[in-house]
């Protein structure tokens, strides 16, 4: 290129102005042009950027959705039909929505298992992952109460079987119970609620954590496949020669990712969009009715591999809480990955044998107790819940033992190639 | 760059879904639902369907969210066809389609007969045309008739006039305590109809077609949509490839 005008001369136009007032170019560079990644990213690391995708999708569809929506029992089912067939483009903007609720929770258990793959939990990004599990959490919360809106049947009976719950907490369970429903039954005050604490307070949360999450990313530098810190190794300039500007090098990589996604994601959308009844249960066409329970009641999917856990624990001493309690743990044991892993190294490539059969047992573990969520608890389904059950603490709670002893294999100093 | 993560996955993934892919299914004690080959493009089909539906149905279930001017743009149904000879239970064009059942009809079948416009959501067009081929003789009943996808159903055999009777068939089935009761397996023809199997047949599928379109009157356009919008984001695809292939040449 011929000498252009100093590119980097930011202090005249429009961006100058604001520069002098704002900064806007200083942020563009700490947080983008000038973050350096590490340049070995694989697949794994799409996910990320998807969840924010999807987060905006959820952001933007849902501001339209609630337009049309009314948060009343009497009137919230009829809406989403008027929704689905007399608002221009109604139809697609709620599969976009319903669709994205799913394809939040893919990503984001995606994005969950590469840190358990490359060790991205660990020293020094401990905070990193608790805002993650916060989010996470959020996330459940989010997903539950979007669920309860449409007052299908599923959405009414699904909000009775998870806030009673609550109720099983000794003492206060049953104040905490009408508190949370503001009625003595699930009625149009719970779902007036649920409507305020959906579309306000909890994207509100979740934009903030997402902000938190990434303000700790940048802080402290991403991880990646091989496990180890590119800033061990910068060239003269103070760059990590490991690492690449995210912009553009990501941002051009993400973009191969975001196509991939909405391929997949459209297809949903246009030819499958309650993906057999996965994504939107078939009891949700009809409207919520208290004297009907449906013949079984299962979560939405993303629910059911905490619910199998639920289910999986007995009633004794004549209380369910024991259940809720491993219901909660389930959930709870995630922020203490980062201190139960004991191993000398981050990656599973330089990882022995264990861990890497531990981390196989618990993914077929997690999905075989989603497949039992579903189904009613008879038959194999209940025993298999608890094998799984028992599996999934087992990966957490034995991971200091196996982690520790584990003979691992010798770490490179510089990270391994890239595609 | 996929060296442990991706086979790992894939082989959990597999494991995951091969362990309950057995049982899954198999519903005990139900009558598997008959295939209708129902076909959201067929507008022959789902005209007849409309037509059929506002004869036989709509005296008693209702569309409520299915407008009937809606349904003439959707089904290409002139504006004078639609008010002489669909418009029997409203006036207005823009009305949901009504049932001409009062509000405590309850009293009559014992149950309010539902609105369908989501029927075929909820169950499924198989179940909607298993269910139409699905009555036989029961004299218990207050109707005089059952229906095997439906044990119990309230409604009278509509169509009986059309398909004619069915009568049930049975099979002994020997139980572990050593009896063998009678299994209600199937039905068979026992006064035929108006119509031939083949022609009840169509008849049946095009009503189930219809409220197919019923529950969702965009699915036919969402799903030519989808064609265009896939190969839009295959070149999309493509080119965000080759950009990041452009752009990477320098990463060593």
């Amino acid at each position: 290129m011929v000498a252009a005008p100093e590119s980097t001369d930011t202090s005249k136009g429009l961006i100058g102005w604001i520069d002098q007032r704002f900064p806007l170019t200083a942020l563009w560079r700490s947080q983008v042009a000038e973050y350096y990644a590490p340049k070995n990213f694989n697949f794994w690391y799409y996910f990320g950027s998807l969840a924010m995708l999807v987060l905006v999708n959820q952001l933007i569809t849902g501001i339209f959705l609630a337009m049309d929506y009314k948060p009343s029992a009497a009137e919230a089912f009829g809406s989403v039909e008027y929704i689905m067939r007399d608002v221009n483009w109604g139809w697609l903007i709620r599969y976009m929505h319903s669709t994205g609720a799913s394809a939040f929770f893919i990503v984001v258990y995606l994005h969950m298992f590469r840190a358990l793959l490359y060790g991205s939990h660990r020293k020094p990004r401990e905070l990193l992952w608790i805002f993650g599990c916060v989010i996470f959490l959020a996330l459940m919360a989010e997903g539950f109460l979007g669920y309860v809106l449409p007052w299908g049947n599923m959405s009414f009976w699904g909000a009775q079987v998870i806030v009673s719950l609550f109720g099983s907490l000794p003492v206060i369970g049953g104040g905490l119970v009408d508190w949370i429903r503001g009625d003595y039954v699930i009625a149009d005050a719970t779902l007036n609620r649920f409507f305020a604490l959906h579309v306000a307070a909890l994207p509100l949360a979740l934009v903030f954590l997402v902000i938190a999450h990434l303000m700790a990313l940048h802080e402290v530098g991403s991880n990646n496949p091989d496990g180890i810190e590119i800033k061990e190794h910068k060239d003269p300039q103070g760059h990590p020669l490991d690492g690449i500007p995210f912009h553009p090098y990501y941002t051009v990589k993400d973009l191969v990712g975001v196509m991939g996604f909405l391929l997949l994601f459209c297809a949903v959308i246009f030819f499958a969009p309650t993906f057999g009844g996965l994504f939107m249960e078939s009891p949700n066409f009809e409207p919520a009715n208290v004297l009907q329970t449906p013949p079984h009641i299962a979560p939405v999917w993303y629910f059911t591999p905490f619910y199998a856990m639920l289910r999986a624990v007995p009633s004794f001493a004549g209380t369910q809480v024991w259940g809720v309690m491993v219901l909660g743990a389930s959930v709870l044991i995630l922020f203490f990955v980062p201190w139960l892993d004991r191993s000398p190294v981050l990656s599973i490539r330089y990882r022995g044998p264990i861990y890497k059969i531990m981390l196989a047992i618990f993914v077929v573990s997690f999905i075989t107790l989603g497949v039992c969520g579903l189904k009613p608890p008879a038959g194999i389904y209940p025993l298999l819940a608890k094998i799984c059950t028992t599996l999934y603490f087992a990966f957490f709670v034995l991971m200091p033992f196996y982690t520790k002893f584990e003979r691992v294999k010798p770490v490179p100093e510089r990270v391994t190639g890239h595609v | 760059m996929f060296k442990y993560g991706l086979p790992i996955a894939i082989a959990c993934l597999a494991v995951g879904f091969a362990v309950p892919a057995g049982p899954a299914m198999a519903e005990e004690g139900e009558i598997s639902l008959l295939h209708s080959a129902t076909d959201i493009n067929d507008m022959e089909s789902l005209r007849r369907g409309a037509r059929d539906f506002m004869n036989y149905c709509s005296g008693c279930h209702s569309l409520t969210y299915l407008r009937y001017n809606r349904m003439a743009q959707d089904l290409k149904i002139p504006e004078s066809e639609l008010t002489a000879k669909l418009m029997l239970t409203s006036t207005k064009a823009f009305d949901g389609i009504n049932s001409a059942m009062p509000p405590d009809a309850a009293s009559w079948f014992g149950k309010q007969p539902p609105d369908l416009s989501l029927m075929a959501r909820e169950r499924g067009p198989d179940y909607l045309y298993s269910f139409l081929k699905g009555f036989y003789v029961d004299k218990t009943r207050l109707w005089g008739v059952n229906n095997i996808y439906l044990p119990g159903a309230a409604m009278p055999h509509v169509l009986e006039e059309q398909q004619g009777m069915q009568k049930p068939v049975y099979r002994s089935e020997p139980d572990a305590s050593g009896g063998a009761p009678m299994v209600l397996i199937g039905v068979d023809m026992m006064t035929p109809g108006a119509l031939s199997p083949q022609e009840y047949d169509v008849f049946v599928r095009d009503i189930a077609n219809f409220l197919d379109y019923a529950g969702e009157p965009v699915k036919a356009k969402r799903q030519s949509m989808g064609v265009f919008v896939t190969l839009f984001l295959v070149v999309g695809f493509v080119f965000a490839y080759l950009l990041k292939r452009e752009y990477w040449k320098d990463v060593h």
